[in-house]
């Protein structure tokens, strides 16, 4: 059974970037566009990890992460925020609600799949 | 020997040469810094010139017609002595630090240095005086022709007929009119002070208390065999022991009345204030000597009632006026010596009174009354007149032989029908209403000028009403029905039952309604007039003397400027060259100065010469003297207070704090809301970078993840390649435009921005924003429907910018249209003064509370829109900036689920900036 990975991502070409890298990763792919809708694909197929873009519509990463991180069941979810203000709060804000890592954009491809593989405990193969 | 007129004539003579002989050595001493007047007991003895020939004749009288009632006469000064601290001692401090030379001086100084009230203290003073002095006249002529009977005693019970002794009383009046001109007004002196004078009035009272005591001794121990025998055999006759007890009705009263009608006279009495403050050269020595006057009064009374008894006793018939039983007891007893020793004590009594009384009211006549009205005279040229001195001499010795005619006069017309005593009383009422303007305007501040013009009018008045008038009517100048029946046979105001008060004697009964009058009108018109700020300061100076006694007088200070050498000048029209020499040389000499070198005069100078002036003119005139000199603005503390002190000033003041303190507060709510709008823009700014920084990321995160997966995965197929460069391609269009309209932004916020205005024609416009539109239109399939009316006006603007904000508004149109059968609608009409586009779609509308959010920065509405790529967020904010510029408006119009009407309404006319500053 692959990983499961969610991408919570609302900039559609972002989205595109993302899952193209998990899928080669050999990671099943999940993608919600905000974060209502994330929280549904949570509840329905809860995935081991979450890439959780900070600013979506309607509910925001923090509230996201929040959320998750309330229900014991979803505790060894891992989760890795994308952020695009560069700004040390929302890094430490993330981080304090209980986001295992994050990732700044624009961010280097390789590291996100390093980082990704990395929290789920995978092996990088060699293609 | 026989007492012949010319034995007495001559040994009177020869007394008044001993006297000024007296006066001259002392006088001569004093100008050699040797005066004696400072001692103690000599300034005590000069106190003695209480003692009149009222109390040296009048005393017997009084007592043997109503037994203790010369009593209270001496029982007054005794207490006002006892209060030394409270009274004296305070006059003579503020006489001495105000430079103060009379009674009027001091009163008219208290209010303000009011000239006014300086005459009217005169008036009353000279007035009052007058019966005082005529007494004396009458007591030396009298004494003089009862006594030049020897050895007949013939001294009838009413006054002698007046025509045997007015001959006698007019050259009596010459006579002393001389000596006091003599004594007193030899030279002018800038304190008033009278050493010479002083120092025989001392002699004088050292002399009559001998007389007395002598008469005393001869009665009690000659006649009789002492005290003990005397009041024995006066015992025998019951109407005698009467006096000797307050049997008489009434008798509490008087006493009362007459304690303190002399309690005042002591102080207030023109003559007394001039030997108590005036002529007081020492304070703090002569409160040694405080004591000694009432010994001095105590001595002189111990033998009134003896010499009564024995001369009732003597003379049983009762044919022999009270009066002169002091003379008429040594006469009927053969002691021609001792009864020459009595006239001259009378005479001595007599002349001491009249010279100082004189000189006193000769000082308030010529300082208070003349000089002022002289001077206000310009045209007499006084004020340019090179020496005064003559002229104040003249003034003053006239004013004494005036004065002395009165007192002559008043005697010749009036003098019959009344007994020494009588006008004595009258002359202490008249003096009393000096009290409550002196006396209140040494312990109260609240006292003011009019209160006290106000309360000596009334008090005079009702004084001349209740004593003087009926005076004149008993003398048949005025009709006698006036006393009994009032004027005009109205008994209301019947004078010596004012307004219906019955069953006082005459002289309570008028010390009653003056006190009501006076001290009514003071108070009560003080408390309830302006006090001007001259008042306040020299209150507070009178009445705080003890605070302000090391500072000398510092009510007024002068600005202006005055050469040294004409205040000199000055002082020498008034005092001498001699004198004005040496004061000035004293003057810089304390200082260290050199007076050769001193030009302008600084304002201790002027100050210093004013008070000297005051000395020798007056408060008053010296204030219009020196005026006369220093040039330029006048500002005197009073005047700074005034500002300070006037309540309209300090509510001003005040309202002027109020007013400043608002408009700090506001200042500080000013800067308050600056601060905050500083910080909020700080946070703004802030919030603008975060979001500029997120809104480039996100279009260079696509860029870099793409450009890095193709080339990490050369493995791609070539329409994935494809699609990824696609979308390199258009991030990057979408990250330029981005980095032009943050540019744009930035450009009109600063107002930076370059604007090309002309004239132009918006349907054109709009067709022009079409045309780079028509790709995008035909690629989506949206339908577009263009309506614009005919003959639009041409308006200014700037053609680039107004496409931006259409071509903004249409590529949103487009872009948030319906995805199926999705159209534009472009209108462009005019309506009043304007010309308007609107664009509209019919996508799901824009909720009507976004209607504003909308139109800022970096708002995007994402809902439902989460699968086509995201503008910039700036587009609607920069063309709202653009619109506005040109003096227009863009607003949502119209907004529903089936579609949104954008509308830009733009002026003819251009705002007045812009319209200049494209030209």
């Amino acid at each position: 059974m692959p990983h499961t990975v969610l991408v919570v991502e609302d900039e559609p070409h972002i989205v595109d970037s993302l899952s193209f890298l998990m899928k080669r990763a050999g990671f099943e792919v999940f993608i919600a566009r905000d974060g209502d809708a994330a929280l549904r694909m949570v509840e329905s197929r809860p995935p081991d990890l979450m890439l959780l873009d900070i600013m979506l519509p309607r509910r925001d990463g923090f509230d996201v992460l929040k959320t998750v991180r309330s229900n014991q069941a979803w505790r060894d979810m891992r989760i890795i925020l994308l952020t695009a203000k560069g700004r040390d709060v929302d890094r430490l804000k993330g981080m304090e609600l209980g986001a295992d890592d994050f990732v700044t954009k624009p961010f280097s491809t390789k590291d996100v799949v390093r980082l990704v593989r990395q929290h789920l405990g995978v092996e990088e193969k060699l293609a | 020997m026989m007492l012949v007129d010319w034995i007495i004539i001559l040994s009177s003579i020869c007394y008044l040469l001993l006297l000024f002989a007296i006066a001259y050595i002392a006088d001569k001493r004093a100008e050699r810094g040797a005066g004696i007047t400072s001692h103690p007991y000599v300034y005590a003895l000069s106190l003695g010139v209480y003692c009149t020939s009222w109390t040296f004749y009048g005393s017997v009288g009084r007592a043997a017609s109503s037994g203790l009632d010369f009593l209270p006469i001496y029982i007054g000064p005794t207490l006002v002595f006892v209060l030394w601290w409270l009274v004296v001692k305070k006059i003579i401090r503020i006489t001495k630090a105000h430079r103060i030379t009379s009674i009027a001086d001091f009163i008219s100084s208290r209010y303000g240095k009011s000239t006014p009230l300086s005459v009217l203290v005169t008036f009353i003073a000279v007035v009052g005086i007058v019966p005082y002095i005529s007494l004396q006249l009458k007591a030396v002529a009298t004494s003089f022709n009862v006594l030049k009977q020897y050895p007949e005693v013939i001294a009838p019970l009413n006054s002698p007929p007046i025509a045997t002794v007015a001959d006698t009383a007019f050259w009596v009046a010459l006579v002393l009119a001389i000596f006091a001109i003599l004594f007193g007004t030899r030279h002018i002196d800038n304190s008033e002070h009278h050493d010479g004078v002083v120092v025989a009035i001392a002699f004088e009272s050292v002399v009559k208390l001998f007389a007395f005591l002598a008469v005393g001794i001869f009665v009690t121990f000659g006649i009789y065999d002492g005290f003990g025998d005397l009041f024995a055999e006066a015992a025998k006759q019951p109407e005698l022991m009467q006096l000797m007890t307050f049997q008489k009705e009434g008798a509490y009263t008087t006493w009362v009345t007459l304690t303190t009608l002399s309690m005042v006279a002591a102080v207030c009495l023109p003559r007394q204030f001039q030997v108590i403050a005036v002529e007081n050269v020492n304070e703090p020595e002569l409160r040694k000597g405080v004591w000694f006057f009432p010994l001095y009064l105590l001595a002189i009374n111990i033998f009134v009632l003896p010499i009564a008894l024995g001369g009732l006793l003597q003379f049983p018939d009762g044919d022999v006026n009270a009066d002169t039983f002091i003379l008429t007891l040594p006469m009927a007893h053969g002691q021609e010596i001792l009864a020459l020793l009595v006239f001259l004590g009378g005479l001595s009594a007599a002349t001491s009174m009249v010279i100082v009384a004189t000189i006193a009211l000769s000082t308030m006549v010529c300082n208070d009354l003349v000089m002022p009205v002289l001077l206000r005279l310009k045209w007499l040229g006084l004020r340019e007149r090179s020496d005064f001195t003559g002229v104040l001499l003249f003034v003053r010795r006239s004013s004494i032989i005036l004065i002395l005619l009165f007192g002559y006069a008043y005697f010749r017309f009036l003098g019959e029908s009344d007994a020494l005593v009588t006008i004595g009383l009258i002359s202490f009422a008249a003096v009393f209403q000096f009290a409550p303007a002196m006396l209140g305007g040494m312990f109260w501040k609240g006292g003011n000028r009019k209160g006290a013009l106000t309360g000596l009018s009334l008090g005079f008045a009702v004084w001349a009403y209740t004593l003087l008038l009926p005076a004149f009517a008993k003398s048949g100048l005025l009709p006698i029905t006036f006393i009994a029946a009032g004027p005009l046979g109205i008994d209301f105001l019947r004078p010596y039952e004012l307004f219906g008060l019955k069953g006082l004697d005459h002289l309570t009964h008028a010390l009653f309604w003056t006190t009501v009058c006076n001290v009514g009108a003071y108070v009560f018109i003080s408390l309830y007039t302006k006090h001007s700020a001259l008042e306040r300061v020299q209150g507070a100076l009178f009445v705080d003397v003890y605070r302000y006694a090391d500072q000398g007088p510092r009510s007024q200070i002068w600005q202006g400027s005055a050469s040294v050498e004409d205040l000199f000048n000055l002082l020498v029209r008034f005092l001498g060259r001699a004198r004005a020499d040496r004061s000035f040389s004293g003057y810089f000499r304390d200082r260290g100065l050199e007076r050769r070198r001193v030009k302008m005069a600084d304002s201790d100078l002027v100050n210093f010469t004013e008070r000297l002036l005051a000395g020798a003119i007056g408060a008053a005139s010296a204030r219009v003297m020196i005026s006369s000199v220093v040039k330029g603005e006048i500002v005197r503390i009073e005047e700074v207070m005034k500002i300070l002190d006037e309540t309209s000033q300090v509510i001003e003041y005040s309202q002027n704090l109020e007013q400043k303190s608002q408009e700090l507060e506001t200042t500080t709510r000013q800067l308050r809301a600056a601060n905050e709008r500083l910080q909020e823009l700080d946070r703004l700014k802030d919030d603008f970078l975060s979001t500029v920084s997120h809104e480039l990321r996100t279009p260079l995160t696509s860029i870099r993840s793409f450009s890095e997966i193709l080339n990490d995965h050369p493995d791609l197929e070539e329409k994935e390649k494809s699609r990824f460069l696609g979308i390199i391609v258009t991030e990057s269009v979408r990250l330029t435009r981005l980095i032009n309209q943050v540019l744009d932004l930035a450009k009109i916020e600063a107002g930076q921005m370059e604007w090309i205005v002309e004239d132009i024609d918006v349907p054109q416009i709009v067709e022009n924003s079409l045309d780079t539109m028509s790709a995008i239109l035909s690629e989506r399939e949206v339908g577009l429907d263009v309506n614009f009316a005919s003959d639009l006006p041409l308006i200014k603007g700037d053609r680039d910018r107004l496409m931006q904000v259409i071509v903004n508004l249409l590529s949103n149109a487009v872009k948030f249209c319906r995805d199926e059968q999705g159209w534009v609608s472009v209108s462009v009409y005019s309506q009043a003064e304007e010309v308007v586009i609107t664009v509209t779609d019919n996508g799901k509308g824009i909720p009507w509370s976004a209607r504003e959010y909308i139109f800022e920065k970096f708002h995007q509405t994402r809902e439902g829109l989460t699968d086509k790529p995201h503008g910039t967020g700036l587009g609607l904010s920069i063309s709202r900036q653009i619109v506005k510029y040109f003096g227009g408006r863009l607003e949502l119009v119209e907004s529903s689920t089936t579609g949104s009407t954008f509308g830009v309404f733009l002026p003819l006319s251009l705002p007045v900036s812009i319209d200049k500053a494209g030209e």
